[in-house]
């Protein structure tokens, strides 16, 4: 990654969809090795920007660029190995096991097989690697999750309510791969109503009121 | 192996342990076609002769409309944020489009040989050239399969989108059901069916080059 590019920046962007505007003339930078906080209200927005940073949605306007690359352009499907993104849905596949949810992940990023195991022992799955995902609760599916982006290693975290359903060890993990993609160069981007816990993780927060960034 | 084909197949492998775990085709849509084919007995009457013409022709339509079923409900369960979380995996929508029509094709092939044997044992249908069988079987599987999986991305796509899938599938299948039911009209009457293949064979790779074109914009417009 080159140092002098930020990792984030949006300038102007906007969201329409139909006649509603979800959002209206953001701005926002983030700098290699920051964290930002995104709070507001329900409604506001802030999944919707999640998704344009994660190269999910394409803005209607404005200029957005992560890593440098354009978000307009096709471009941008080469970026998304580099950017992490765990919502607050979880996004495993139920009738699988956990090992053969993050097997699938594993193989699709050519990832080797052997550390799927490890990466389930370092969020305390090991025990229930052969159960499947729907059978586990929100958190140890949350934990899941986070194992998946300890495989790899991402340039850009987008962690959507990164604290909710989890307990303190699983918090501590949170804060932990966050701190190793900041100290690797990459951002974060956090979204959260707990605004106490994000505000310690955060270099810096903002608020998204009706889909303007304040 | 080249990512591609390597996501390829850690979809196919992913999609039919879903498939599995569930058993909805091998539960639900296979015994519905079986009872299918013994339903038109009772409408059209028990006369053995007219089973006997009859059959193969009802064989291949029930093949068709289950197939289609089977393939665009596997991609109905797919939900927003796990299309998320595999698209930031790195996932090519090519290697989604050919993983998911290699898991369809193979349920297909499964649906096709049981049903099949229910088939001959309904309707007395003479099985006459069985390599070219096999060939048939399989072509119209890849075919069914593509079609299938181009209709599901289709549906996937958004919003309206799924009234459109009967439009769409219906005249694609036609060649197929032409080719399979003329291929084994075919074999029964000692007829050449090599233009029969060649049909199913065309149908198979012009789907497949529009599924592999439309598969990143299709995509993209979710």
């Amino acid at each position: 990654m080159t140092p002098s590019v930020p990792v984030v920046e949006l300038r102007g962007v906007g969201l329409r969809v139909g006649t509603t505007t979800i959002l209206r003339s953001v701005d926002l930078v983030v700098d290699p090795g920051q964290a930002v906080g995104l709070f507001g209200a329900n409604g506001a927005g802030k999944t919707t920007l999640l998704r344009i940073l994660g190269t999910l949605t394409r803005p209607s306007e404005g200029l957005a660029r992560v890593l440098g690359v354009d978000l307009t352009t096709t471009d941008r499907y080469d970026l998304r190995p580099r950017i992490g993104l765990v919502g607050h849905t979880p996004a495993l596949y139920p009738e699988l096991t956990l090992r053969e949810n993050l097997a699938f992940a594993a193989e699709v990023m050519g990832v080797e097989r052997g550390r799927v195991d490890e990466v389930l022992s370092m969020v305390g799955l090991a025990g229930a690697a052969e159960r499947s995902a729907g059978a586990c609760s929100h958190g140890m599916q949350r934990r899941a999750e986070f194992a998946r982006e300890l495989m790899v290693e991402r340039d850009l975290l987008l962690l959507d309510e990164p604290h909710s359903a989890l307990d303190r060890d699983a918090v501590d993990l949170v804060e932990g791969l966050v701190a190793r993609t900041l100290g690797r160069g990459g951002a974060a981007v956090l979204v959260s109503h707990d605004r106490d816990r994000v505000a310690k993780m955060a270099d810096r927060c903002v608020e998204l009121e009706a889909g303007v960034l304040r | 192996m080249s990512g591609i084909r390597r996501q390829a197949l850690a979809v196919a492998r992913r999609d039919l342990a879903r498939e599995r775990r569930r058993g909805e085709v091998l539960w639900v849509t296979i015994p519905f076609g079986v009872i299918a084919l013994l339903l038109v007995p009772l409408a059209i009457g028990t006369d053995q002769a007219t089973l006997h013409r009859v059959g193969p022709g009802l064989y291949w339509v029930v093949v068709l409309l289950f197939g289609v079923l089977v393939g665009v409900r596997g991609a109905a369960d797919e939900t927003g944020p796990q299309r998320d979380a595999a698209a930031l995996l790195g996932l090519d929508p090519v290697a989604v489009f050919a993983g998911r029509t290699i898991a369809t094709s193979s349920l297909l092939v499964l649906f096709e040989i049981v049903v099949g044997v229910a088939a001959v044992a309904f309707y007395d249908i003479d099985l006459i050239g069985v390599g070219w069988l096999v060939v048939v079987v399989l072509l119209v599987a890849a075919g069914l399969g593509t079609l299938a999986t181009l209709a599901s991305s289709i549906v996937a796509a958004g919003a309206g989108a799924a009234a459109l899938v009967p439009l769409l599938v219906a005249p694609l299948a036609i060649p197929l059901l032409l080719g399979a039911t003329q291929s084994l009209d075919g074999l029964r009457q000692g007829r050449s069916i090599l233009s029969w293949i060649l049909l199913m064979i065309v149908v198979v790779l012009v789907l497949g080059i529009v599924g592999v074109v439309s598969s990143g914009p299709l995509q993209e417009s979710r």
